[in-house]
């Protein structure tokens, strides 16, 4: 077994040379070339984080954008619906206005034709009281040979109409 | 002199040639340039290389950039899921340690012996996984006495533990936090030598069943070269699993030094 049988003429030779190499591996390449592949590397995913930020950014930006838009049209739509229901109650108002005002002419003549209507029936009605009673003072002048007064007729006569 | 050449030795793929300077000597200890060293060379070199893919620093990377990242973000989600925020400091250390490793196992498997070259695992050697085991630990007992003082003890009784059985449970726990980087070092370094030494006996079982004759070769060639690409697949995975495994236990020795229990 050579390592063993050459240790006593090679150790020296084998651990002066690995120092040697060794130490500028490890200085030359873990010491001055590693960071800097490592920072390459750190560079990198701080450029991606950094542009997925950036992204997440742009995307709250539109987000809230969209949301003010959405708050500026609520707006817009509410003013326009209260301007069409000021217009609509306006409009409503004025209706009614017209409307009573027409009811209530309406109304008077209506009233007007009742008066009228009753007094014609009044009138009517006093009429054929005194007819009735007439008609009644006859009949019994002549079937009964009664005199009847005449407020005694009428009496009689707005009895049997009370009675109907 | 046919017979003695044709035998293979699953050992001398170990051996360590010096290359250049086979007597520089410094303060008495020769440190000659050997093929282990050149070896070593060739995968930092190779390393530094691959790394020079991911420092093309684009914000959307190629493919060999994106490899380079995903190695590193390997490591460093290791650290961080072991260790923890603190553990980030670490990054350059275990993630040279895990490339290195990777880097010497998985070129110690190239099949260059084809154009006649002859790779060497150095993380064969326990001279060399010793050596990067002491680093880990040494940096484990820096870190652990620097941070906690003489507290760092307390890693050694755990939580919950009776008063009475503390002074069985504390020698326990100090021997197999010693034994720590010896497991270590040892695991690779078996790892790799044992998978090596297989793929060099079943070799030989293909060139000396074929060399004894055809019927030979079949009963026995045949079989030992398709169990060979098998292994050889399985040596790529270990390639990776033993270098993944240094740098986990690295990991989590360091995580018993930032935060004790």
């Amino acid at each position: 077994m050579p390592q063993i049988a050459q240790l006593a003429e090679t150790y020296a030779s084998q651990i002066f040379w690995l120092l040697v190499i060794f130490g500028f591996v490890y200085f030359v390449v873990g010491r001055g070339m590693v960071p800097k592949v490592m920072d390459t590397v750190g560079l990198r995913d701080k450029q991606i984080a950094d542009d997925l930020s950036a992204a997440q950014a742009a995307r709250d930006a539109a987000d809230e954008a969209e949301e003010a838009w959405r708050k500026r049209e609520n707006a817009n739509r509410e003013a326009a619906q209260a301007l069409v229901s000021k217009a609509k109650g306006k409009a409503q108002v004025s209706t009614e206005g017209k409307l009573a005002e027409v009811q209530a002419r309406i109304d008077a003549q209506l009233a007007d034709a009742e008066a009228r209507i009753e007094e014609s029936r009044a009138a009517a009605a006093a009429e054929i009281e005194s007819v009735a009673a007439e008609a009644a003072q006859d009949i019994t002048a002549r079937l009964a040979n009664v005199t009847v007064t005449e407020t005694e007729a009428r009496s009689a006569v707005q009895k049997a109409m009370a009675h109907g | 002199m046919a017979a003695e050449t044709a035998k293979v030795d699953p050992m001398h793929q170990f051996t360590i040639e010096p290359l250049l300077g086979a007597n520089m000597d410094v303060a008495g200890f020769n440190i000659a340039f050997t093929n282990s060293a050149l070896w070593m060379l060739i995968t930092a070199v190779v390393l530094w290389v691959f790394m020079l893919g991911g420092m093309k620093r684009e914000l959307v990377p190629g493919r060999w950039q994106m490899t380079v990242e995903t190695f590193t973000g390997f490591i460093d989600d290791m650290l961080e899921a072991n260790v923890g925020k603190e553990g980030r400091k670490y990054v350059p250390y275990i993630f040279s340690l895990f490339m290195f490793i990777l880097f010497a196992n998985l070129l110690g498997l190239l099949p260059l012996g084809i154009v006649g070259l002859h790779p060497f695992t150095f993380t064969s050697h326990f001279t060399v996984t010793g050596v990067l085991a002491i680093l880990s630990f040494s940096i484990v007992l820096i870190v652990g006495f620097w941070k906690h003082g003489f507290h760092f003890f307390s890693l050694f009784v755990p939580h919950g533990t009776p008063l009475p059985m503390i002074p069985i449970i504390f020698p326990i726990e100090l021997i197999s936090f010693l034994v720590r980087p010896f497991s270590l070092g040892l695991r690779l370094f078996v790892a790799m030598m044992a998978g090596h030494v297989l793929l060099e006996v079943l070799s030989s079982f293909v060139i000396d069943g074929w060399n004894a004759g055809a019927g030979f070769g079949l009963l026995v060639g045949v079989p030992s070269f398709l169990l060979m690409i098998g292994i050889c697949a399985l040596e790529l995975l270990v390639a990776a699993i033993q270098a993944y495994v240094f740098a986990l236990l690295s990991s989590l020795y360091i995580n018993d030094a930032e935060n004790l229990h």
